[in-house]
């Protein structure tokens, strides 16, 4: 049996939580039918339940009540040992989210068990070997998880979330369970309101314009800030530009900064090192802009410009303007 | 406040991965070493929160010999104190390395010189295993607070701020606690001449590893094959515009 924890957000089953029901149910298919259980916290949006049941969930246990208020990591994992042990699954699972990666993180360290963070695929079940990301995702290891049960979380965009053939029952439980006050030792006091410009609006935006060192200084970003706002995008900048100081680190895109995954991401002046690519690599297309043609981001997009962004920027932006006819 | 900050040696991510031959690691020789930015911003508050309190900031480090680099770079950056428990890291899964600071934090705190705070970085920039620092606070019986991005000292109690999905987080832990930190929320300083003299003068306390480890389960490691480029140049400098634009229009973003 395998049991996920999910996450949700205003719209549903969050993306990476339904990614992780995509790569269980080949799981559970690998393994001759296993059941697919999922664990949900808190409050909950409307339309979970048939969400679940189309993606093949057989059974969903909704954890709420006290010590379940504000999320906590310990409190989170206490109630997964707990429903763990009581449906004797052999694998738990989460999306390689913050939030997946901390709760199954101190699941292994409750049951002294190893654990695989940003899982892309199995190579077998017998015995049970993983394929995780490493270096940002620049390179793969392979791990054995040997004990039971198996714990691992599943890298972002590695599997796509889509409706099971067979739908699953969805059969809901409501749960209540005690939390230790150990376990809350450690607590959230205050959520503060979202600022209108945050890692979720570059995280959600349909375009992003990068820029990076070849902006040249904190003066350069004029032409991208106004190329993004034209396509109705977010900036998103490199790990070098936010530690020169030249752009706040909340637009840095890469391993430590946000990982997108736009329609159209166009990084102006990047050359693409592992860091940001961490970062980037799942964008549906990529337009680089350049001087350098043998640049990693030029080789690696779709399309590129060769040229100066000082040049080729104010050039396109009079472009859409002339389009426009404004 | 006395803070111990944990930090990795670990290959430059800024340049191409290469493996060695056995492929059980990163080959790093042609790269260079570095820590991983989380952990730079952990030192830089370890330091700053010393120094706020009158305390000290203790770096650690588990690896090689060579890791001796990472300690005193830490001691240039404002760590008055080092640890470097020597191993080949390559055999310590990430149960093993929180087991060996778990050891450390212990002995410091026998011998009347224990640590009110203990930082690490979410996230090693290499093996990505997302958890030394949570296996490190349930092996000390420590609450932890994950993904910090500034921490301050008041009272006994630990408060971090953590940017969480739905907003900014502020989280409070009784002292003594285990925070791991996110880049982004202090600026790490730049290390001064005078730094560096100070820092050479540093005794480095060297251990050995407490424990045997278990390992990092790891098979082999692998290199996603390099795809063939597709690139499709659009032209040079100002003249490509109306390409881009029209490939704006095929994609509907315009």
């Amino acid at each position: 049996m395998i049991l996920l924890y999910l996450e949700t957000d205003e719209a549903g089953i969050a993306e990476t939580s339904l990614e992780t029901v995509a790569l269980a149910r080949s799981l559970a298919e690998a393994g001759g039918g296993i059941a697919i259980r999922a664990v949900l916290f808190g409050g909950l949006p409307e339309g979970v339940a048939g969400q679940l049941a189309a993606h093949g969930v057989d059974e969903v246990f909704h954890v709420t009540g006290a010590g379940f208020e504000a999320f906590s990591g310990a409190a989170w994992a206490s109630a997964l040992q707990a429903l763990r042990e009581r449906t004797g699954s052999v694998v738990v699972a989460a999306g390689g989210s913050p939030r997946g990666n901390e709760v199954l993180a101190h699941l292994a360290a409750r049951l002294d068990v190893p654990m695989a963070a940003n899982v892309v695929s199995f190579a077998g079940l017998a015995p049970f070997v993983v394929t995780r990301q490493v270096v940002g995702g620049a390179a793969l290891e392979e791990m054995r998880l040997d004990q039971r049960p198996a714990l691992f979380t599943v890298a972002g965009h590695s599997w796509t979330a889509r409706a099971a053939v067979t739908p699953g029952k969805a059969e809901w439980h409501e749960e209540a369970p005690e939390v230790a006050p150990g376990d809350l030792a450690a607590r959230i006091v205050s959520v503060g309101q979202r600022e209108a410009v945050r890692p979720g609006a570059l995280k959600r935006a349909r375009v992003v314009v990068g820029a990076g060192r070849g902006a040249g200084g904190p003066d350069g970003f004029d032409g991208v800030v106004e190329l993004a706002e034209l396509l109705g995008g977010a900036l998103g900048v490199s790990r070098v530009v936010t530690s020169l100081g030249w752009r706040p680190h909340h637009e840095q895109v890469g391993q430590t900064g946000s990982r997108i995954s736009p329609e159209l991401y166009i990084p102006c002046g990047i050359s693409g090192a592992i860091q940001h690519w961490a970062g980037c690599s799942s964008s549906k297309t990529i337009l680089a802009i350049n001087t350098d043609p043998e640049a990693p981001m030029v080789t690696k997009a779709d399309y590129a410009v060769i040229g100066d962004m000082h040049e080729v920027v104010p050039a396109i932006v009079e472009e859409l303007r002339r389009r426009s006819g404004a | 406040m006395d803070v111990l900050v944990c930090v990795k040696r670990v290959p430059d991510s800024s340049s191409q991965i290469l493996l060695t031959e056995d492929a059980q690691a990163v080959d790093g020789r042609h790269v260079g070493f570095t820590v991983s930015p989380h952990e730079e911003c952990a030192v830089e508050l370890a330091a700053r929160l010393a120094d706020a309190t009158g305390g000290t900031a203790t770096v650690l480090t588990l690896g090689p010999a060579e890791a001796v680099e990472q300690l005193r770079n830490a001691l240039a950056l404002g760590c008055g104190a080092a640890v470097h428990v020597e191993a080949d890291t390559s055999r310590f899964g990430p149960a093993d390395v929180a087991r060996e600071i778990a050891a450390v934090v212990r002995e410091h705190e026998g011998a009347g010189s224990p640590y009110d705070l203990v930082l690490l970085g979410n996230d090693a920039a290499d093996s990505g295993d997302f958890q030394v620092g949570i296996r490190l606070a349930y092996a000390l019986g420590r609450p932890v607070v994950n993904g910090a991005k500034v921490v301050e000292l008041a009272d006994g109690v630990a408060t971090a701020h953590v940017d969480g999905p739905a907003g900014a987080e502020t989280w409070s832990a009784p002292l003594p606690a285990v925070v791991t930190v996110l880049e982004g929320g202090v600026e790490p300083r730049y290390p001064t001449i005078k730094g560096r003299m100070a820092a050479r003068k540093v005794q480095i306390e060297q251990r050995r590893p407490a424990y045997e480890p278990g390992g990092s389960r790891r098979t082999r490691l692998l290199l996603p094959p390099p795809e063939p480029s597709t690139v499709q140049v659009l032209g040079k400098g100002a003249e490509a515009a109306p390409a881009v634009v029209d490939l704006f229009e095929k994609l509907g973003v315009r």
